[in-house]
């Protein structure tokens, strides 16, 4: 399956940015292969509001089945949701280890927000 | 019928002296025989005015913005709503269209651009506006509902009232962004409130630029004007902008404004001063 994870930078060593609709970058794998690309995110790093939104559209695109973030707020959640795309949280260290951490079912599926808007 | 004049008054840096200076201007024009003049509280999100003037509220409404509702029997999931919608309020995904209502500017852009013609428009309430009369002078204020992040449509419907008063004094909120823009619009003419602290000089050369930006005539009036502070002054002199009232640091004007009471009436000399800039600006605003 291809998952999403949201990304300081563009490679899988990469550290994991904790933020979904203001990460920089998101990776996007490929469970099996361990295929990966860069999609870039930045022209929601200086969004006012409404960066969750197009993050979300953004990824929705790349047909993956699940993004995994550190948090997720609540227009993010929705949008994802309507997307049919399933949030794991509490991602954390490099983009690989994440991805591990992930094959090995360590990372929970969130049924709902876990944080406001601009928690950071 | 004379055309009812609105004198806006701002500042860029908040408590620089805004709402006193505004309800001054208004007691001074009531106390001018037979002029007839409105408050208007643009300040949506914290009103003040109300608690110096003291008004006899007898009318109060909603303001809404208009936001969209997707029929999704007649919805084909083109996106064009999303693509035309500058705020996220509107997406179109895996089919289904979402609206996120507090995120919409009310622009009515996806209900026309909507090719299945699915989208109608419902009104969302963000505030009231209450108005009345604090003595002979009409007032009135926007109050915007807490947690609202949308006050430019609330400030246009209060800089909607009193038109038929033939002078209006806009109590603007701080700062230089959107409700600033939204409040002074519309007016004639334009006081910039500062005080002689960096700060202040500052956030004057803020306002200064916005006002320029936006071609309306103004004037600065420095508040808690003292003689070894001439930043205020020097920076008009440099900038050629016109200072309308120096009014002198005098602690009694803040004695009086913390206990809820208007320096106007009650601190000697100060009603001297606003009766002579009422008439400067005036002055000034039918140029």
């Amino acid at each position: 399956m291809k998952v999403a994870i949201t990304s300081q930078g563009e490679k899988m060593d990469s550290m994991v940015d904790e933020r979904f609709g203001r990460a920089k970058w998101f990776i996007v794998v490929d469970t099996e292969t361990g295929e990966y690309q860069a999609v870039s995110n930045e022209q929601n790093l200086n969004a006012g509001q409404g960066a969750g939104i197009q993050a979300a559209e953004n990824v929705s695109r790349y047909d993956v089945e699940a993004v995994i973030t550190g948090h997720c707020g609540p227009k993010a959640f929705r949008t994802l949701k309507a997307a049919g795309i399933k949030i794991f949280i509490g991602a954390g260290g490099t983009a690989s280890e994440t991805l591990d951490k992930f094959k090995r079912g360590e990372l929970a599926e969130t049924a709902g927000a876990d944080v406001e808007g601009h928690w950071l | 019928m004379k055309k009812s004049i609105a004198i806006a008054v701002a500042s860029g840096k908040g408590g620089t002296g805004k709402t006193t200076v505004s309800t001054s201007l208004v007691c001074a024009a009531a106390a001018a025989a037979g002029y007839e003049a409105t408050y208007l509280d643009c300040d949506v999100e914290e009103p003040n005015g109300h608690l110096f003037l003291k008004p006899r509220i007898e009318r109060r409404f909603p303001v809404g913005i208009p936001v969209p509702v997707v029929d999704e029997e007649k919805c084909i999931a083109c996106g064009v709503c999303g693509e035309v919608c500058q705020y996220s309020a509107i997406v179109c995904l895996n089919k289904t269209v979402l609206t996120f209502d507090k995120m919409c500017h009310g622009c009515g852009g996806c209900a026309l651009a909507c090719p299945a013609g699915a989208i109608t428009e419902k009104e969302r309430e963000i505030g009231v506006i209450e108005e009345g009369y604090a003595g002979d002078s009409a007032f009135s204020h926007g109050r915007l509902n807490v947690g609202e992040v949308m006050s430019p449509p609330l400030i246009k419907a209060v800089c909607s009232m009193g038109r038929g008063s033939a002078l209006r004094i806009i109590d603007v909120p701080p700062g230089t962004s959107c409700p600033v823009i939204a409040s002074i619009k519309g007016a004639d003419y334009v006081l910039l409130v500062t005080e002689p602290t960096p700060f202040g000089v500052y956030d004057l050369d803020l306002a200064v630029n916005m006002v320029r930006e936006l071609g309306l005539p103004f004037a600065v009036v420095v508040n808690r004007s003292r003689r070894d502070q001439t930043m205020a002054l020097d920076y008009c002199k440099k900038k050629g902008v016109k200072i309308l009232a120096e009014i002198a640091d005098d602690r009694k004007v803040a004695e009086s404004y913390s206990r809820g009471e208007l320096p106007y009436f009650d601190v000697p000399g100060y009603r001297e001063s606003m009766d002579e800039l009422l008439i400067s600006v005036l002055k000034e605003a039918r140029q």
